[in-house]
């Protein structure tokens, strides 16, 4: 198949030339103000993980209670309950979202479809600046008088808005929903960037069935997101109606304190619809990234194409189609009308397959490789086995009958954690040790790298694969402290001690992982532009790290797609993207195409 | 959740089709080269324009959940509907006055027509400044009449969804002042094109929305939805 | 080497974990046996699928990883392999729905002779009301609550005459005889959680939820707050104690002598 030339008329898609791009002029418009992708990316990711060591702090916090009841005096229930729904928001929404889209969506996409920027860059800048507002007010709300909601991450109403709640009468609750209402403006604008760069700024031959895994990750949870955080918006609003208006969206009439309220007919459930309706898409806007960036990472380190490309891309889709019609799974004992629960139950499964097949080609990929294991392969064979293992938990959860003695137990916290927490997390861990040498231009050290994957994987395991029998037992989550149960033997109370001193250990050992950001910068191994042999474009950028502007004087053009790794009789074992077609057909190893 | 699910419906139907003919079926190992490209034969929409359409997606989402959470509100046994002050028709009649006017702007942009387009925006504007005046003459009769934003839901959504759309409008009117500036300024109405499309769309398509909303408010739409439940049973 | 040697470890790990280790279930006290059993339907089927997918891991790792001269194979797809994993994953899951979705569909059926107990919920304790002898239980109203009536009772509902009001104290139930208990709440949701029962669900300002059990074993069981309700959430704890009929009868009688001797006074 040889290239063929371009007929008159044809038309070349969406270059932006060079000039026309706004260049920086002054240190300000570069590194503060900045429209570069690649800047607004760094940005979102510093403050992400800001924010994921302060969650990761009030996890300890947690910790320390649950391991040791009573021995922390400062730490009391209101404190608690603060730092839990401070913790999961937190991580849920302002890190792992934040950080898969705008921190790898901005740095990856633009540079993966050979584009010289997103479409609409001034916008992606107020985009993050909103979203730098959002985790001020955040964070002011510890600050606030009655400090921040102890709401829980899932904001129930009518216990949100009361007195019974850290934050329901003071400030609490009103900053966390501004700042998540802030936050979702700000996603809207970033998102909508980022779908809209895929749809039209791909280079020419990038056609949609080449663009890497990865790309198709993110721009399938971007569409996710911004379908599903307008659910949010609307139960944000209503609840600050509720809140600071006395309207009677989600407040029945009921009694505070022994005083009846003057509010009627509301409906709590409501609330729970509209949060869910966001909050099950929101589990897969985490996952779906880690998904396209893990299935990259496997082929490239794996030296192999991934295996079925094709179902890959249409379980993605199809995962994030299905994920819209599973909300209610999270409601099975809500007490909604309970023949739901056949439905729910029903779809819920049913994305199991998809997501499944997922597993199986990952796994698939690694068959017949040649396979390093560098610190990113190890992060993403960990992954594997976190996702696979907090996967099959949600197979219980997910069996409404099953879900009655398990939900809102210990055994939800540990599947949650395995399976969005942990599993995303090493995701996370794997790109960063694989595209900071695209973004810096030096490799982070691999010794400490695989001090700090051995700790974090197997800690991570040990702390939440036990938590799921305390679960089974019936420790309910959520709870300041076991006390007395008859049915809890003293050696749960040795397991929690455990969880907790792992936690820490783990915890701790994150700072090896940010003093070798901080010293690589200076010290790594001068990584050179394609360290790992790469064939997406990003690592065919004339200069690394890529200036503004990504491409020099002319965009790349792609010939092939993402996965021509090990291709019979081609020199090299990798053909990048942007390599004009020869007359050797690789073609001919494709018994099974 | 039934009037999100139909719309999320509807733009899953319109992803499918765009996905089809994206060779979504295609296996890219097999082809090389650009020539598989199909965009070089049929180009893409320009930026601005693909992105409003994702914008009017979510926009159209947030509407939708707020009829979802409407509908469910409204079966609850204090539900009390206000009554609808008259003036919305007025205002209905503006807003359509609005979009008729920039649907005439934009076909004088498109016929180059400088004096044409200048009157268009003019008078969409002022006939959509006259539906926001209109729509917050009927908050003060609602509240004349006694109906609070706390007096009960029904109440509250009205004002939370004449609110929202209000807000969309204001947007939009914001937009149409920075067009309209520039054609006073003697921009010449070619370059105005895109600018007065996306406006003129904008305005079509919170119509829309409005006429929706006012059949939600009315309680055409539950009745409509409650034959339709007829037919089927 | 060492890394397949690890994650087998992990494997085996998880696997001798989950069957010597003394965490596990509290043995059942209630009807519900086939909630466990399709549990362990599904420990089944998960542990499988989980020992076999880290397994082959290992193995890849092992025999695939990098050597000198190691070259992989070019394969983008296989259709057939394809098609059989999605057809045995599809069977596995039906295999565990279908059990799930029979036992649930008796878990929302309560029989016609269970008896109605309504479990009240408020900031943070639980209070309990039995019908009395007519069988039949009062209608309620949150708007009704006061000093003297702190569980919102309709006292014109003629139904609500001769109910017995249990307030934070223990509730009793007889052994083997269905109870459907009609959940409320005051205040906030509170979710009504007897983890030996395997019974869980939440009570909602505004409506009443159900739920349905047969106790099976005498004894004294926790209820636990099963829903973040506020500060004193984890401290909302009440206690059900499953009688014989005798001592049920016993417990009863004691329950109406105190409601009218109480009223006695008044009247
Ligand atoms: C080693 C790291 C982590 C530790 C030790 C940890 C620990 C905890 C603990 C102790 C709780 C409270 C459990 C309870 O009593 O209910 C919790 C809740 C939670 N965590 Fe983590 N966590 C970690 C990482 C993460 C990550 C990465 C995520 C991101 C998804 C996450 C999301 C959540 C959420 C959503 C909750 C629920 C909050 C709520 O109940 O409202 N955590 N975590
Ligand atoms: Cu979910
Ligand atoms: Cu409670």
């Amino acid at each position: 198949m040889v290239d063929v030339p371009l007929g008159p008329g044809t038309i070349i898609p969406a270059e932006i030339e060079d000039v026309e791009l706004y260049h920086p002029k002054s240190w300000v418009t570069k590194y503060v103000f900045s429209q570069d992708a690649k800047v607004i990316a760094v940005q979102y990711a510093i403050v992400a993980l800001s924010v994921g060591v302060v969650a990761l702090v009030l996890s300890w916090l947690m910790r320390l209670q649950l391991g040791f009841p009573g021995v922390f005096s400062f730490i009391d229930a209101n404190a608690y309950y603060q730092f839990i729904t401070m913790h999961g928001m937190m991580m849920v929404v302002y890190v792992l979202t934040a950080l898969f889209l705008g921190g790898f969506g901005n740095y990856l996409i633009p540079l993966m479809i050979g584009a010289r920027d997103m479409v609409f860059p001034y916008v992606n800048m107020l985009s993050f600046w909103i979203y730098f507002l959002a985790v001020l007010v955040l964070v002011a709300s510890f600050f606030a008088p009655g400090g921040p909601t102890g709401a829980g991450w899932t904001l129930y109403p009518p216990q949100a808005i009361l007195s019974g709640t850290p934050g329901g009468q003071d400030w609490g609750i009103i900053l966390m929903l501004v700042s998540l209402m802030i936050f979702i403006i700000g996603f809207t604008m970033g998102g909508l960037n980022y779908v809209v760069t895929v749809l039209q700024a791909r280079t020419r031959g990038m056609t949609l069935m080449r663009m890497p895994l990865t790309v198709w990750g993110i721009f399938t949870a971007s569409f996710m997101a911004l379908l599903a955080f307008p659910a949010l918006f609307v139960g944000c609003v209503m609840m600050l109606f509720d809140r600071a208006l006395g309207t009677s969206f989600f407040v029945p009439s009921i009694v505070e304190m022994g005083q009846p309220l003057d509010r009627s007919g509301g409906s709590p459930l409501l609330f729970q619809h509209l949060f869910w309706f966001f909050g099950h898409p929101e589990v897969y806007i985490v996952a779906l990234p880690a998904f396209g960036i893990v299935s990259d990472l496997i082929s490239t380190h794996a030296r192999r194409n991934i295996f079925g490309y094709r179902m890959m891309v249409w379980a993605l889709l199809a995962i994030g189609a299905l994920s819209f019609v599973v909300w209610a799974h999270h409601m099975y004992v809500s007490g909604m009308n309970p023949s739901f629960g056949f439905f729910f139950a029903t779809t819920t499964l049913i994305i199991a397959i998809p997501t499944a097949i997922k597993v199986y080609n990952w796994i698939l990929t690694l068959w017949r490789g040649d396979i390093h294991l560098t610190v990113p392969m190890l992060f993403a064979l960990a992954f594997i086995i976190t996702f696979v293992n907090g996967g099959l938990t949600g197979l219980f959860l997910g069996n409404v009958v099953v879900d009655v003695p398990l939900s809102d137990t210990m055994f939800v916290v540990a599947h949650f954690h395995m399976v969005m927490g942990v599993a995303p997390i090493l995701v996370i861990f794997g790109a960063i040790y694989h595209w900071y040498p695209k973004v810096t231009g030096r490799m982070l050290n691999d010794t400490l790298g695989k001090l700090h994957f051995w700790v974090t994987f197997l800690g991570a395991y040990a702390i939440f694969f036990p938590m799921h029998y305390l679960g089974l037992m019936g420790v309910p989550r959520r709870y300041y402290e076991i006390g007395e149960m008859s049915f809890v033997p003293p050696s749960a109370h040795t397991l929690n001690a455990f969880i907790t001193i792992v936690a820490l250990v783990v915890g701790a050992t994150q700072m090896v992982f940010v003093f070798n950001l901080i010293w690589s910068l200076r010290h790594g191994r001068v990584a050179g532009g394609n360290p790992w042999r790469a064939t997406t474009l990003e690592w065919q950028t004339p200069e690394t790290p890529p200036p503004h502007g990504n491409w020099g004087k002319e965009q790349p053009v792609v010939y092939r797609w993402a996965y021509d790794y090990n291709v019979p009789g081609a020199e090299q074992d990798f053909i990048p993207q942007n390599q004009p077609a020869t007359n050797t057909l690789p073609l001919m190893g494709l018994a099974h195409a | 959740m039934l009037s999100i699910l139909v719309f999320l419906g509807l733009l899953a139907v319109i992803a499918a089709w765009w996905l089809a003919k994206q060779g979504i079926a295609s296996k890219p190992w097999m082809e090389q080269g650009v020539a598989y490209d199909t965009r070089e034969f049929s180009p893409a929409p320009s930026p601005a324009k693909i992105g409003f359409g994702v914008f009017l997606a979510v926009v159209g989402t947030l509407f939708a959940l707020f009829i979802s959470a409407y509908a469910m509100r409204m079966q609850l046994p204090d539900w009390r509907a206000p009554p609808i002050p008259q003036v919305v028709w007025l205002n209905t009649i503006m807003l359509i006055l609005s979009s008729v006017a920039l649907q005439g702007a934009r076909t004088a942009a498109r016929r180059d027509d400088a004096d044409a387009l200048k009157i268009g925006l003019a008078a969409g504007g002022l006939a959509a400044l006259a539906f926001l005046s209109g729509q917050l003459l009927a908050w003060r009769q609602l509240m004349a009449e006694g109906y609070w934003l706390a007096t009960n839901s029904a109440d509250a959504f009205f004002y939370i969804l004449t609110g929202v759309h209000g807000i969309h409008l204001l947007g939009g009117l914001i937009a149409l002042a920075s067009t309209g500036s520039q054609a006073w300024r003697g921009t010449p109405p070619q370059r105005l094109l895109l600018s007065v499309d996306l406006c003129a769309t904008y305005w079509h398509f919170l119509l829309l929305v409005w006429l929706i909303l006012l059949s939600v408010l009315i309680g055409w739409a539950g009745e409509v939805a409650a034959i339709c439940r007829q037919l089927l049973t | 080497m060492a890394v397949a040697l690890i994650l087998v470890l992990v494997a085996i790990g998880s696997v001798a974990f989950h069957l010597f280790s003394p965490w596990w279930w509290t043995p059942i006290a209630s009807n519900w046996r086939y909630i466990d059993t399709t549990i362990i339907i599904t420990f089944w089927i998960t542990g499988v699928v989980f020992v076999a997918v880290v397994v082959f891991m290992a193995y890849c790792v092992f025999r695939f990883r990098h050597r000198p001269g190691q070259q992989a194979i070019y394969e983008p797809e296989n259709r057939r392999l394809e098609g059989w994993l999605t057809v045995v994953t599809a069977v596995g899951v039906a295999a565990m729905l279908a059990p799930g979705l029979f036992v649930w569909n008796q878990f929302i059926t309560v029989p016609e002779d269970a008896t109605d107990v309504e479990i009240v919920g408020q900031q943070w304790q639980w209070s309990f009301r039995l019908p009395g002898p007519d069988g039949k239980l009062g209608t309620s109203d949150a708007r009704a609550i006061g000093p003297d009536n702190p569980l919102g009772i309709n006292r014109d509902d003629s139904n609500s005459k001769d109910d017995i009001v249990i307030e934070g104290g223990e509730l009793h139930l007889p052994i083997g005889k269905p109870v459907k208990a009609l959940l409320r709440s005051v205040d906030v949701i509170h979710d009504f959680f007897l983890p030996e029962l395997r019974t869980k669900m939440d009570m909602v300002p505004g409506q009443i939820s159900y739920v349905w059990f047969t106790p099976t074993r005498t004894g004294t069981f926790d209820i636990l707050c099963a829903e973040l309700c506020g500060v004193g959430h984890f401290q909302m704890r009440g206690t059900v104690v499953v009688q014989e009929q005798s001592d049920y009868q016993a417990w009863l009688q004691e329950q109406t002598a105190r409601k009218f001797a109480r009223l006695a006074p008044t009247e």
